[in-house]
């Protein structure tokens, strides 16, 4: 696959497995709860321990998302974020680090509306790695993820359940960097996955593909995070990280300490799940 | 409007769903194996002439089908200018076109083997109709609405709940009808075994716009037929309200290869188009992506859906049905608009000089018409669907005319 376009996300991935480790991926919304807060929480996270980092593009209808992060969403908009201000903030976080690769997380009407070639240049040259765009299934490859590809952007494909041995291929066709499996039929943050049904299907998946699988839509705990990343390549931790940016008091402080917290539990998590699997 | 004149106008969708440029399957992955399965189950059951016979018997039977086309005698008199009939679908069985639809998808959900059905609703009219069919059917029947409508639809809510749905009160972002479709979609994504998702207009994922209008051409097939044993022609205009879509396509489709017949699909400019406070997606909005398809919608200059504003609960949804946006665009069918209150104006006329009272939807439709008919000779025809009755609305009007009940 002569046109994938190497990333950090590649390098990153390479690195983990020369240590012998899973990544942990996590999740934030930009400018949750506000801009200057998210930046702080955003700007911590490699060393807390996140491995790889997704960031929502707040959207006013987040269909796919659960309550939590339906909720980011909306603080991030009551605060004025927009989608100049979620890249201006990758590109602040570059700065410092040059390592980390970033995941822009979202739905896809925000990204038209920027215009497409517009907003994939702009990404480039901020420093983000690739794109998850939630309602844009192979069956609309043309519209964003073969000019992403293009762009030099890993599109950042989902498997859940639901694809099967003879939809698989399709899913993985122009798929790069890592492939999300969402552990769940339902929608992040709700319930818990079963990890011996999750192993399973990440097993019959990693048949069909030599890409890195991370597992998310239903992580929460450290416990959770090392039982699941033992079935793939990493996890991805989104609604509990955002669920204590909920519930910090005083906004600020609290929010980034507990999420960089979390961050590190679940990191030392992941990484005993890394020798256990080797 | 650079697109030069297509052929046909009933040849779309293509294969993947579009409507020109509108319309698609912009869903999660998790949802696409279930709409292709949709899509494939459709195909054979249009194909099945044992479905349409089911159909037609309960349309028939059960709805009450054909609906009369009806001569606006002292409308036209009042107007002075072109015949005005009414394609008269509030005599539907629940009092609005939305039971046609209906009734198609839960055959269809039936065929399919799926026990549970899921709905979102704004007004309530579509909720109504979906737990009417289910109730007749033996299905479970889960409809999500807003809060917002929830409040100011008690009724409806009621009627739901007799026919024994359970009403979910969704509380999320603006808490109104796009809201309920996310939570649908949400319910739908977590239940993908059982469950089938009965969309209430001509907009969602493909198949959806395509099926839907398909099974609201009835409308049209009808009126058709009516008009030409009526008049022995075709008429000069049709005209139909506006919220996704559902009963402009069902009374357009089979007349959109007619040349001669002009359309007008009248949006609810709400308190005008100039205030922000509209539903007007085509006219006040422009193209983006939003539950499933590319069409018009309602949104700020980040892309941020915006509410809509309509004294037609049933009109007050920031999208539109993607073959609209199309029809636009080729300008085979014109997009114009009519405010509350002229709207609340046309409910009144009507309600006095031909004793219909009529939903506020088919209101702003009669508003256009009052506005263009005057400007036609007595020989023209226009054919109007009066998509629901008002029955539901009253509350409301007296409300905005300063009666209390």
């Amino acid at each position: 696959m002569s046109n994938e376009p190497r990333t950090r996300i590649a390098e990153t991935f390479e690195r983990l497995q020369r240590e012998g480790r899973k990544a942990l991926v996590t999740f934030i919304t930009a400018g949750d709860p506000d801009l200057d807060t998210s930046q702080r929480i955003l700007d911590g996270l490699p060393q807390a321990g996140a491995d790889v980092i997704e960031l929502g593009m707040p959207f006013t209808d987040p269909m796919a998302d659960g309550p939590a992060i339906q909720l980011a969403s909306q603080r991030a908009l009551k605060a004025g974020q927009t989608m100049e201000k979620t890249l201006a903030m990758v590109r602040r976080f570059r700065q410092e680090d040059d390592t980390t690769p970033i995941v822009l997380m979202g739905y896809y009407n925000p990204v038209y509306v920027y215009g497409n070639e517009r907003f994939l240049r702009d990404a480039k040259d901020a420093g983000v790695d690739g794109l998850i765009i939630v309602d844009l299934p192979p069956e609309e490859d043309e519209e964003l993820c073969l000019p992403a590809m293009e762009a030099g952007l890993n599109f950042i494909r989902l498997a859940t359940p639901t694809t099967d041995d003879e939809r698989l291929p399709k899913v993985l066709t122009n798929a790069s960097g890592f492939l999300y499996y969402v552990s769940i039929t339902g929608v992040t943050g709700t319930r818990a996955p079963d990890a011996r049904d999750v192993a399973a299907q990440v097993a019959r998946i990693k048949r069909h593909t030599s890409l890195p699988v991370c597992i998310g839509f239903g992580v929460k705990t450290p416990q959770q995070a090392r039982t699941l990343a033992t079935a793939g390549d990493g996890v991805v931790v989104g609604s509990a990280l955002v669920d204590i940016i909920a519930r910090a008091q005083d906004g600020g402080a609290e929010a980034v300490r507990g999420v960089h917290e979390l961050t590190r539990a679940l990191a030392e998590g992941v990484r005993v799940a890394g020798k256990d699997g080797t | 409007m650079s697109e030069h004149k297509p052929n046909t106008y009933t040849g779309l969708p293509d294969a993947k769903g579009r409507f020109g440029n509108h319309g698609g399957r912009f869903v999660a992955e998790t949802l696409m194996p279930l709409i292709l399965e949709l899509e494939e189950a459709y195909r054979a059951a249009r194909a099945d002439p044992s479905f349409q016979e089911e159909l037609d018997d309960f349309l028939k039977h059960y709805v009450g089908r054909p609906s009369p086309l009806y001569f606006a005698e002292r409308l036209t008199e009042h107007l002075g200018g072109a015949k005005i009939y009414f394609k008269r679908d509030e005599l539907n069985h629940t009092g609005a076109h939305k039971i046609n639809n209906v009734l198609g998808q839960i055959l269809l959900a039936r065929r399919m083997g799926k026990t549970r059905i899921i709905a979102e609703t704004g007004a309530g009219q579509h909720g109504v109709a979906t737990a009417t069919a289910c109730a007749r059917f033996g299905l479970e029947c889960v409809v999500y609405m807003g809060e917002v409508d929830v409040e100011r639809q008690q009724p409806n809510v009621f009627r739901m709940k007799l026919l024994g749905a359970e009403v979910v009160p969704v509380s999320s972002g603006s808490r109104t009808l796009k809201d309920a479709l996310n939570e649908a979609l949400r319910d739908w994504v977590a239940n993908v075994e059982n469950t089938f998702y009965c969309i209430g207009t001509v907009a969602g994922p493909h198949p959806y716009p395509e099926m839907v209008r398909d099974f609201q051409s009835v409308i049209g097939r009808e009126a058709k037929e009516q008009i030409l044993e009526a008049e022995g022609r075709l008429p000069d205009a049709l005209v139909a309200a506006i919220g996704g879509g559902s009963n402009a396509m069902g009374l357009f489709y089979p007349f959109l290869d007619d040349a001669d017949v002009e359309m007008f699909g009248v949006e609810a400019a709400g308190r005008g188009l100039d205030t922000g406070a509209h539903a007007a997606s085509i006219l006040g909005g422009r193209p983006g992506v939003l539950h499933g398809n590319r069409t018009y919608l309602l949104m700020d200059e980040d892309g941020q859906i915006t509410e809509a504003h309509s004294i037609s609960a049933g009109l007050d949804y920031p999208g539109i049905g993607p073959e609209h946006a199309w029809l636009h665009e080729v300008g085979r069918v014109n997009y114009v608009a009519a405010t509350d209150t002229e709207a609340l104006e046309a409910f009144q006329v009507c309600s006095e000089l031909e004793g219909i009272i009529p939903a506020l939807e088919p209101s702003h439709a009669l508003a256009h018409v009052m506005k263009m008919a005057p400007e036609m000779d007595r020989d023209e025809i226009i054919i109007m669907n009066m998509c629901g009755r008002g029955d539901k609305d009253i509350f409301t009007v007296a409300k905005h005319l300063g009666v209390e009940l």
